[in-house]
């Protein structure tokens, strides 16, 4: 099992009161699974994925990652969790701009220690297979939003994670691109690699092998007929 | 932190106007002291040249009462006070650290000394022995120097300098002429000059007045053998030794004023005793005196790196905010609070840094400009280059700490939630 969430529960301080935004969250992940988890806006999906990305920790129940427990975790071994077993893909790309494609794709390699020949070397693996091999020297500015995207999901693949984590992952590109990005995970989720991708589109989600639905902190099994 | 470097260099050189005036404080600082202690050691260097090297090592050993040298023209020769033997010269002459030694006596000022009519007041008349010339630099210019003759016996011959040749004689040639010392008559055989090595360099009145107590309106100088003919037979020779270099002067000095005082048999609270003046020495305190007065301004000049470098920790703050969503990506993406901390602190020293190079060099062209237009020599110093580079790189990361620790304690979710 990847993910194992028993009874989270998160809590924001807001002045003196303590607003509960995850209640009793029970999921669990396994290995190769391709999971969609859909829902309003300010119903505790970032904070989910803040949490399961170990960005984040819960205010009570226990969350083991890869069977590693993450609360008792210390603020370096969270750092190397996020480093080697869990890959980023955000909403709005999230791409150093003054840095090159190949320079973003090499940033989790850096922060591994590995040699300076070696991540380029594995930075291009990963940018050909997202089809960017031409535009490896290009700067972000130099891209449309769907190749930023996808240079992004190359930097997240390239220190072969555990899981892939993606926040709305077409939020910020057009249907087209967008349709590309789902392919590239649908290919990844072929090869072995788990999934757990945050969308409020339900044609989106519908490419995941199954969907999970939070509202108000709650998260359930998607029967089909929530609102979004 | 090599990559941190180049990554650094990039980003300032992304934000050139916003860098530069970053470095500012920094800039002028360190521009400041650089001009400041090159200008100082530029001052350093010539005291020492114009002291030292114008009496090309030589000491002057004289008599003292106490701290006043003794004037024997309005004193008598105190007891336990004897005329120096040569076998104590040659004892002087001994000394490794001793290239030359020359015994004399001297009258400074004195009021009869004529030539016709024509008075040469304030004059010096010296009676000097055979090594005199040798050890002072004096050379003779016209005529002749005193021979064998004027040093066993007791001839009435002297050898006039350049300034009392034109005091007594104007344009005239003084070879030949007779002049009245004290009522004698002694003919002039030679005229003399120093050697320019041995004169010191005069830019301007200060260095006039620094330079010129030895120098009166003219000296006159008469075998010492002749010394009786006209002033006291048994008074005390003074001495003045040549040192083999430079850095042996004070040694070679002490040596010789040892050798002497042991002769000496006068009783303890008279005070009398001999004295080196040694001009290193005499350097050393006037360099002193120039170091003190501008220790303050390195100290404002110093302020300015301060103000600097709050500026630079000022600058570091907002960069550290601007770039919020990037720190919360490389943490997401696996950076440990090291890795952050390390790449702002490098940025923020490389930022100074090249503000520090940018000083020195600014600094170089103001101690120029200084030395070209105020007249005041300068003396880069290297010392003082290193001291700066490393200085400026404390100041960044010093002042970097605060907003390095900020970045690396970001909370990764809120800075990647930041807008």
């Amino acid at each position: 099992m990847v993910i194992d969430l028993k009874e989270i529960c998160k809590d924001y301080i807001q002045g003196k009161d303590a607003v509960p935004v995850l209640k009793d969250v029970n999921l669990s992940v396994d290995s190769g699974e391709y999971l969609a988890i859909m829902g309003p806006s300010g119903s505790g999906k970032s904070t989910l994925m803040n949490i399961i990305g170990c960005l984040d920790r819960q205010t009570s129940g226990t969350f083991i990652f890869d069977d590693s427990d993450i609360s008792v975790c210390k603020d370096r071994e969270l750092s190397e969790i996020r480093n080697k077993k869990i890959g980023f893909v955000f909403q709005n790309f999230n791409l150093l701009p003054r840095q090159s494609a190949v320079e973003n794709v090499e940033l989790p390699l850096l922060y591994a220690g590995v040699p300076k020949k070696e991540r380029r070397e594995m930075a291009k693996e990963a940018l050909i297979k997202v089809g960017l091999e031409e535009r490896m020297n290009f700067k972000p500015t130099q891209l449309s939003g769907g190749q930023k995207q996808r240079v992004a999901i190359a930097r997240a693949m390239v220190n072969s994670p555990t899981l892939l984590l993606a926040d709305e992952p077409t939020g910020a590109l057009d249907t087209k691109s967008g349709e590309q990005v789902m392919e590239i995970f649908q290919n990844l989720n072929d090869e072995g690699v788990t999934i757990v991708m945050i969308t409020h589109e339900k044609e989106i989600a519908d490419h995941a092998k199954r969907i999970m639905y939070i509202r108000d902190g709650e998260l359930s099994e998607y029967s089909g007929g929530e609102t979004l | 932190m090599f990559e941190n470097i180049i990554l650094s260099f990039k980003g300032i050189l992304s934000h050139k106007v916003r860098s530069l005036l970053t470095m500012l404080g920094i800039i002028i600082g360190i521009a400041a002291i650089i001009a400041i202690v090159s200008t100082i050691k530029g001052t350093n260097e010539q005291i020492k040249n114009n002291l030292i090297g114008a009496g090309n090592n030589t000491v002057k050993i004289a008599l003292y009462r106490g701290d006043g040298q003794m004037d024997l023209q309005y004193e008598s020769v105190p007891e336990g006070v004897s005329v120096i033997p040569d076998e104590v010269k040659k004892q002087i002459k001994d000394s490794d650290k001793i290239k030359s030694v020359s015994l004399y006596r001297q009258r400074s000022y004195v009021d009869s000394l004529y030539y016709m009519n024509t008075a040469l007041n304030g004059g010096s008349v010296l009676g000097i022995d055979e090594d005199y010339f040798d050890t002072t630099g004096y050379k003779i210019k016209s005529g002749k120097g005193f021979g064998k003759r004027e040093f066993t016996g007791s001839v009435k011959t002297a050898i006039i300098d350049t300034t009392a040749a034109t005091g007594l004689f104007g344009g005239d040639d003084p070879i030949g002429k007779i002049i009245d010392i004290s009522g004698e008559p002694f003919k002039i055989i030679g005229v003399a000059v120093q050697n320019s090595k041995f004169e010191p360099v005069i830019n301007n009145y200060e260095d006039y007045q620094l330079y010129n107590q030895e120098n009166s309106s003219g000296q006159v100088f008469i075998p010492i053998n002749s010394w009786s003919v006209i002033f006291k037979y048994d008074e005390p020779q003074n001495c003045i030794i040549q040192a083999s270099d430079t850095d042996s002067m004070t040694k070679a000095g002490k040596e010789a004023v040892d050798i002497l005082n042991g002769r000496l048999t006068v009783s303890e609270d008279s005070g009398i005793k001999y004295k080196s003046e040694d001009q290193l020495e005499r350097a050393k305190s006037l360099q002193k005196l120039s170091d003190s007065t501008n220790t303050l301004v390195i100290c404002i000049a110093g302020i300015s790196l301060l103000v600097g470098g709050i500026g630079v920790m000022n600058i570091m703050l907002v960069s550290v905010t601007e770039r919020t969503r990037e720190i919360g990506l490389k943490k997401a993406l696996g950076a440990r609070k090291k890795i952050i901390l390390g790449q702002f602190l490098t940025e923020a020293a490389v930022l100074t840094s090249i503000g520090g190079i940018i000083g020195i060099i600014a600094g170089i062209i103001l101690a120029q400009l200084i030395s070209k237009f105020a007249d005041v020599p300068v003396a880069i110093s290297g010392i003082s280059i290193a001291v700066s580079v490393i200085f400026s790189m404390a100041v960044g990361i010093v002042f970097g700490l605060i907003p390095s620790v900020k970045a690396a304690n970001l909370d990764p979710i809120d800075a990647l939630r930041y807008e």
